[in-house]
This record gives C-alpha cells, structure tokens and sequence, in this order.
C-alpha cells in the first residue's frame, strides 16, 4: 500500500501529509514543555528565594550555582547543528548527496558534543551533593535539561538513521528522501528552540 | 514542495542560513553579557524573553521555513499558543487565588 501525498501537497492542507503531521507533534511538543515552564514559574513565584538553599548554602542567582558558560557554549553548539541540519536540506535540493552526508554527520557530532557538555554539567551537580531530590531549583533544572536532553537523543537516534540505513532512499525516491530531511529538520530546529528558552530563563534569571 | 525551488533560490536561502546564524551568535552573546549585569528581575525577565523571542523567531522563520509556509500551520500554531498562553493563564492565576499578591522571587 503507498501512502499518499509523501512528496506532493495535499490539495485541502496544502502540504505533503508528513509535514503536517511532524507540526501536529510539534505542537503537542510546545505543550508538554509548555506545562514544564508553567510549573517553573509556579515554582518561582511562589518561592520567597530563588534559587534558594541547596546541600547547607543559600543561593542568590541561578548563575551561582549553574554554569553558564558551558550553557553559553551548548546553546552556540545547537544553533550550529540547527544550521548544519538545514543545510543538509540545502543540500539535497541542490542534489548533492556528498554534501549532505557532510552536513547530517556534521549535526549528529554536534549533538553529541552538545550531550558531552551537559554530561559535564550534570556530573559537577552529582559530584557537589546537588541532585534533584535537594530543592525545587534542582527538580526543575534537572527535569526540564533533563527531557530536552532525552529530545536530543531522540533526535541523534533519528537524524542517524537518515545518515545510515535511511539515506538508501536517495537512490529509489529522492524527492520523498529530500521531505522526510525537512521535517527531521523540523523537529531538530523546535529542540533547538526550547534550549534558546531555556538557557537565559533557568541559567540567567 | 521539493521542486518547487531553482537551485539559484537554494543558493540564496543558504546565503539567508548564515545571516540568521550570524544574528543567533550575536543575540547570544548579548544574552550572555545582559546576564552579566544582574539587572533587577522584572527588566531582567523582559529583556531575556524579548532576544529569546527575537531568535526563536528567526530559527522558525528562516530554519523551519514559516516565512513561507501554508495557510494551515499558521493556524495549527497559533491555536497552540492560545492553549500555551492559556495554561500559564491558569497556573498564574491559581497562585492569585491562595493570598492574592503575586510575589517574585
């Protein structure tokens, strides 16, 4: 069975029924975090010190206790792979698959290199008794770096399929291989975006 | 979609790709040194919210292609940032209720 509208629009929608459906997920994403913020900021303002006392110090600016360098490079980190993955894109439409496995690799090793800083990030937290369980900050912190981390994941596990065993589609249906890099895009691009929240309104504020 | 484009205008947007990286390293760095200057927490908040707007902007805009994207998605998202706007509606007012002064930390 073919599914329909892979590469053409769906003339009532107006795109190609993937694309559609990755903005449907997308959208149910911006909620699932958008209910983690809210907490965040129940938490906060609820809270007479933020980020408040933690293993026997009492803490006056986020900044004290996150690093924000690290989240600085991170964040340069993301919006290079966002770049690289959208010029993987590029790539495609200019027919150059070279080029494109270029750019994917390049994103993945980004992204991994994204993981390996929040990997020193969280193990400076463990190793200083600071760990979820120690103050609301934390619990956040941890849950909300921790779930966009895991969207990271998520998103080297899919974008290295299409580098490996997915990019064989280039040679049997490019123009359906070209969609599914955008909408991959897509998703990596909305990771991208919630880190760009993320950064200034738990590590700067 | 996918022929839509002559490689003359793939070229361009990967022109277009670099400014906005360019204006998301800048908007970064200036995100950073605002940190640096430990304003008082309500500018603080506006200021960090308006370059994460202006960024996230760009990076769906020019990234995720909205500057020309179809009728449709721009529905489907602004419905979900009326649920979004609704729900921290929610939150914030439920805090309103308990004492009736809004503290922030």
């Amino acid at each position: 069975m073919d599914i329909p509208y892979t590469i053409e629009a769906r003339p009532d929608t107006g795109v190609y029924n993937a694309k559609l459906g990755v903005w449907l997920f997308l959208a149910s994403e911006i909620m699932l975090f958008g209910g983690l913020f809210s907490a965040y900021i129940f938490l906060r303002i609820g809270a007479p010190e933020w980020p408040g006392e933690m293993a026997d110090h009492v803490y006056h600016r986020a900044s004290e206790v996150l690093n924000v360098p690290l989240a600085a490079l991170n964040t340069f980190i993301l919006i290079g792979s966002s770049v690289t993955i959208v010029m993987s894109w590029a790539s495609l439409m200019l027919k150059r698959f070279d080029r494109y496995k270029l750019y994917m690799g390049l994103t993945i090793l980004l992204a991994f290199g994204f993981l390996v800083v929040k990997g020193f990030e969280y193990g400076s937290k463990f190793s200083h008794g600071l760990f979820p369980s120690e103050s609301n900050f934390l619990a956040i912190y941890f849950v909300l770096t921790g779930l966009h981390g895991l969207h990271v994941i998520g998103g080297i596990v899919v974008n290295a399929y299409f580098l490996g065993p997915g990019a064989k589609m280039w040679a049997t249906n490019p123009r359906r291989f070209t969609n599914r890099i955008e909408i991959a895009g897509l998703y990596w691009h909305f990771v991208d975006i919630v880190w760009i929240f993320l950064f200034p309104t738990i590590y700067l504020l | 979609m996918s022929d839509a484009h002559s490689p003359e205008e793939v070229k361009e947007h990967i022109r277009v790709y670099l400014y906005v990286f360019g204006a998301l390293a800048v908007l970064t760095v200036v995100t950073v040194a605002v940190g640096y200057f430990h304003l008082p927490i309500l500018p603080a908040l506006v200021l960090a919210l308006v370059i994460a707007l202006i960024k996230g902007g760009l990076v769906a805009s020019y990234f995720m292609h909205l500057m020309t994207e179809k009728r449709l998605i721009y529905w489907l998202l602004i419905m979900t940032l009326v649920f979004l706007l609704a729900m921290f509606a929610l939150f914030v007012s439920a805090y309103h209720g308990q004492d009736g002064t809004l503290v922030v930390a």
